[in-house]
């Protein structure tokens, strides 16, 4: 094993606990998998210049314990399955099974993406269906699958509008977003080639009417709003909003983070965007693997429609196919078309839920973001203390002041077997906590939930140690971040490096 | 609903700890009435979870599998064997419905495993610094393009001809928006033509993208193109096929400042095209400029040795507008997938299937080259795929094929690249002696 961790701080930690990578369970000679025989070396076939000389270091290990190398990993994550997960923004709610079963059948994933059309009938169908029902779901004209995750789609559709802007005569050069906005909003505008316009939200944590007013202009090519916004509130004020946008020519983009909130019950398209993406790995139940892969389809209105990734998938008489000619297309954002297998599950999910399903989902996620709301306000500061959405932000500040921070906090409820909030983010609240239960959620679940943040808060008066040197009944402690970008170790390495 | 863990009883006790009696009384203090009274929605009815078990289990046995008929497909995503190890371990619900690993504490296993990863991407590709992962081969390659275009400070992007059209689509829209300019290297016999790109590298040229084996299955000469990248202070972007990579000189030896891959091949099923795993490492000199996540080794308050996400500076939800890249989700499962694949595999595994590759391509090509109304279309070496031109339409001859069993290839005419009747052909551990000794019989025969 590499001493690199160790070197750097010899003396400052005693009893080091080495991490054991598979790289450490390596025996040579050993392997994991058979395969055939081959009968000529490669030198037979590729002259020898275009061969490797030196090896990769790759583990060489036995399939059982491979096996047993992972399966010890995975024991060290928490995950849905396991417990609540109240990561805000990310809507971490339970993933059916039946989706996976689903995704896994040898007609979906043992099919080429450039196999003859004739031979996939189903996945277009699939593909086709599903976009009507989230164009349904969002009152959008037209969808397109392509984009792969929420920022994927927020970037195609910067691109998309970019292209709208130039085709009726000039792309202009800004887009503008609120402070509460995530992060990828400004990232994706800066990769769609526009300067970004922050602008400062109201007291009331929405936008503010005269400030949008203000910023908005002829060079304005886009307003991107989250809705209900990263606070968890809904914009009451959203078709002024979009009047005001649309009155300078620009478009409304929604980032679709927070759509469960309103599944079933209010449509984008009503509220005024032109566009909006959707996350299926959060609204649409698919899996989040670990950070990925995910699913970032948008929903869009017609004056939009020709400039979509291309290809779009059409119907013919009873003929699914794939349509390339489109012109005014902004060309492909993926190799081929999209997380297709993400797509089944998001499809799964949306046909056995159907409305009434949906319905009962946003009622749900609401409803449990409330409850906890409820019980939470009195302990913690409650910037914005309105009816909320599918989640809500508290602020740490009066902890902060008896020397306990946010981070503590967050890492305090591991020990009680919990997943913390999304933390310090928005960035418009300090100390922040964003708390999404989602649907999933049992009320017994958030009581305890709601009993471990109260004792956390008794304990910030009584005997703040405990929280600050959180967590104590996790698989390792707290990891030190710093070091980690101190001393850039991003590999496993034979070699003591340093020492 | 089965997902919905409360009776009415509890949702009329938490409403009322929320100070409503009904959830129609909530919603209304968040959102005006107007614009949720009156909306309609046109939705197929719910299905029982039998039903939608029968439904999709109908959608999917309206196609074609790869498990019920021979195919010689590839062109970027290939048909391997799955051993059945990666999903029993990637279907583990620790791993699968986890999210993110931003609380370190509570996710070592993700943060551990992606080390590993980044471990092994980088060791494969030869380079120093590998990412946790981005979409696919193509969004990575656009992604390298941005790099070299940000560190040289530089806006002319050469392409050559002979990359992938889908990737080359995906890079040039990519960059679409920015002021930086996407120029075609041309081919000539199916490779890059060296003469004009040693005329077309310049001083202004911020990246040079290679693809080895290239589009075609080809192998690019690929030393003087970095070599005068090099001298024009451009930066050298490669593209390969990982699974060659026991075989092929890696993008490291070559002397690339990026590597990107497609890592599909390592344990990720073909799956219509999504998801896939976009590969992408670095040398030491430009990890600061890398896109997504990338995990570090520290130690913990109780002396442990452990693993978190670093450099998170360079990320979107720090940096925002001035982050390396919008990506935020990536294919972690996917990365995951390929970890465990290649933990199963080992070195000798790797050089192994890219020996049975290379095997079976060549039993093929000596047999596909004398079948009547097929000839060999480029001479160079080539990897696992080669092209052929035929007598007949490629898509009359998949169309026939197609009846007996067999998807024979990629009918080249789809593509802008001006190959009309031509028909790629890719090889893999799956397409052995006997499926190709099918096909040659089945080509013959039409």
């Amino acid at each position: 094993m590499g001493q690199e961790g160790n070197c750097k701080t010899k003396g400052d930690y005693l009893a080091l606990s080495k991490s054991i990578t598979i790289f450490d369970r390596s025996t040579p000679g050993l392997s994991g998998l058979d395969l055939p025989e081959i009968q000529k070396e490669a030198s037979h076939f590729i002259p020898e210049k275009y061969l490797r000389k030196k090896k990769p270091i790759l583990p060489e290990v036995s399939e059982n314990e491979v096996v047993r190398h992972y399966i010890g990993l995975s024991i060290k994550n928490h995950h849905i399955d396991k417990g609540l997960y109240p990561l805000g923004s990310c809507t971490m709610k339970y993933n059916p099974k039946v989706n996976d079963r689903a995704a896994m059948l040898p007609g979906f994933t043992d099919i080429h993406p450039f196999q003859p059309e004739s031979t996939v009938q189903g996945a277009l169908e699939l593909l086709y269906n599903l976009a009507e029902l989230l164009g349904e779901i969002s009152g959008m004209d037209d969808v397109t699958l392509q984009p792969v995750a929420g920022a994927h789609g927020e970037f195609t559709s910067l691109l998309m509008i970019r292209a709208y802007h130039t085709k009726i005569g000039n792309p202009r050069q800004t887009v503008v977003f609120p402070d509460s906005a995530h992060g990828t909003n400004p990232a994706s505008v800066t990769m769609a080639g526009y300067k970004s316009v922050q602008i400062k939200s109201g007291q009331d944590g929405l936008v503010d009417v005269s400030t949008l007013k203000a910023a908005m202009n002829e060079n304005v090519a886009a307003f991107m709003l989250t809705n209900p916004n990263t606070l968890g509130l809904f914009d009451k004020n959203i078709l002024e909003i979009a009047d005001i946008v649309h009155s300078v020519g620009a478009q409304f983009y929604m980032d679709g983070a927070n759509l469960n909130a309103l599944l079933g019950r209010v449509k984008p398209a009503e509220m005024g965007f032109d566009i909006v993406h959707f996350n299926l790995h959060k609204t649409f139940s698919t899996p989040h693997g670990g950070g990925g892969p995910g699913a970032g389809a948008l929903g869009l209105k017609k004056h939009l429609s020709p400039f979509m990734p291309s290809p779009i998938v059409v119907k013919n008489g009873d003929k699914y196919g794939l349509d390339y000619d489109r012109p005014d297309s902004i060309g492909k954002v993926h190799s081929f078309y999209g997380n297709f297998a993400n797509l089944v599950r998001g499809y799964t999910y949306i046909r056995q839920l159907g409305l009434d399903g949906l319905r009962s989902v946003s009622e749900n996620a609401v409803i449990n973001a409330n409850y906890l709301m409820a019980n939470l306000k009195a302990f913690y500061d409650l910037p914005y203390d309105r009816t909320c959405m599918h989640e809500f932000v508290l602020s740490g500040e009066r902890q902060k002041k008896a020397g306990v921070r946010t981070t503590d906090i967050a890492k305090r409820l591991m020990d009680f077997g919990f997943h913390p909030p999304t933390v310090y983010f928005p960035l418009i609240v300090s100390e922040a906590m964003m708390i999404e239960p989602t649907e999933s959620e049992s009320k017994a679940e958030l009581d305890r939930f709601i009993e471990a943040m109260i004792q956390i808060a008794r304990e910030v008066e009584e005997k703040p140690d405990i929280i600050k040197t959180a967590p104590h009944n996790t698989p390792v402690g707290r990891m030190d971040e710093g070091k980690a970008a101190r001393d850039l170790v991003v590999k496993w390495s034979p070699i003591t490096e340093h020492c | 609903m089965s997902y919905i863990p409360n009776t009415d009883a509890q949702r009329h006790e938490m409403l009322k700890a929320a100070g409503v009696q009904n959830f129609d009384e909530l919603f209304e203090r968040a959102v005006p009435r107007k614009l949720w009274d009156n909306t309609e929605f046109k939705m197929p009815p719910p299905l029982s979870e039998l039903e939608v078990s029968v439904l999709l289990n109908e959608l999917s046995s309206k196609n074609i599998c790869t498990s019920e008929i021979i195919s010689f497909i590839g062109a970027g995503v290939y048909n391997h064997y799955m051993p059945a190890a990666v999903n029993a371990l990637l279907f583990r619900s620790e791993f699968y419905t986890a999210y993110t690993p931003y609380q370190a504490e509570v996710a070592q296993g993700t943060l551990q495993s992606i080390f590993e990863y980044q471990t092994m991407v980088s060791e494969i590709l030869g380079m120093e610094v590998s990412n946790a992962s981005m979409y696919d081969g193509a969004t990575a390659c656009a992604e390298a393009a941005l790099i070299a275009s940000a560190h040289t400070g530089r806006n002319k992007i050469l392409v050559p001809r002979t990359l992938h059209p889908n990737y080359a689509a995906v890079t040039s829209t990519y960059l679409s928006g920015l002021p930086i300019a996407v120029d075609t290297l041309p081919a000539s016999d199916g490779l890059i033509d060296i003469e004009s790109a040693m005329k077309m590298i310049d001083d202004k040229t911020a990246a040079v993208l290679i693809q080895q084996p290239n589009f075609l299955g080809l192998l690019e000469d690929v030393e003087p193109i970095i070599e005068s990248a090099h001298k024009a202070g451009a930066l050298a972007v490669m593209v390969v096929d990982p699974i060659t990579l026991g075989v092929l000189k890696s993008p490291g030896e070559y002397g690339a400042d990026i590597a990107v891959a497609e890592g599909q091949p390592f344990g990720i099923p073909q799956a219509f095209g999504g998801p896939l795993l976009g590969m992408m490492a670095v040398n030491k000199n430009l990890v600061r400029r890398l896109p997504g996540r990338l995990v570090g080794k520290t130690i913990d308050s109780r002396g442990n040795e452990g693993f978190c996400l670093t450099l998170q500076t360079r990320e979107q939800h720090i940096r925002r507008n001035k982050a390396t890249s919008n990506i935020c989700t990536n294919q972690a499962l996917c990365a995951l997938a390929a970890t465990i694949y290649l933990s199963l595999l080992g070195p000798g595994g790797l050089k192994h299937l890219g020996e049975l590759a290379l095997e079976n391509s060549h039993y093929a090509y000596d047999k596909a080259v004398n079948i009547k109304g097929f000839s060999s279309k480029f001479d160079s070496p080539f990897f696992r795929e080669f092209v052929v031109e035929t007598s007949v339409k490629p898509s009359k001859l998949i169309e026939k094929a197609l009846l007996k069993g067999i998807l024979p290839g990629v009918d080249l005419s789809v593509f802008d690249i001006g190959l009309d009747n031509c028909l790629m052909l890719a090889f893999t551990e799956m397409t052995g002696k006997t499926q190709i000794d099918k096909l040659v019989q089945v080509l013959s025969g039409l």
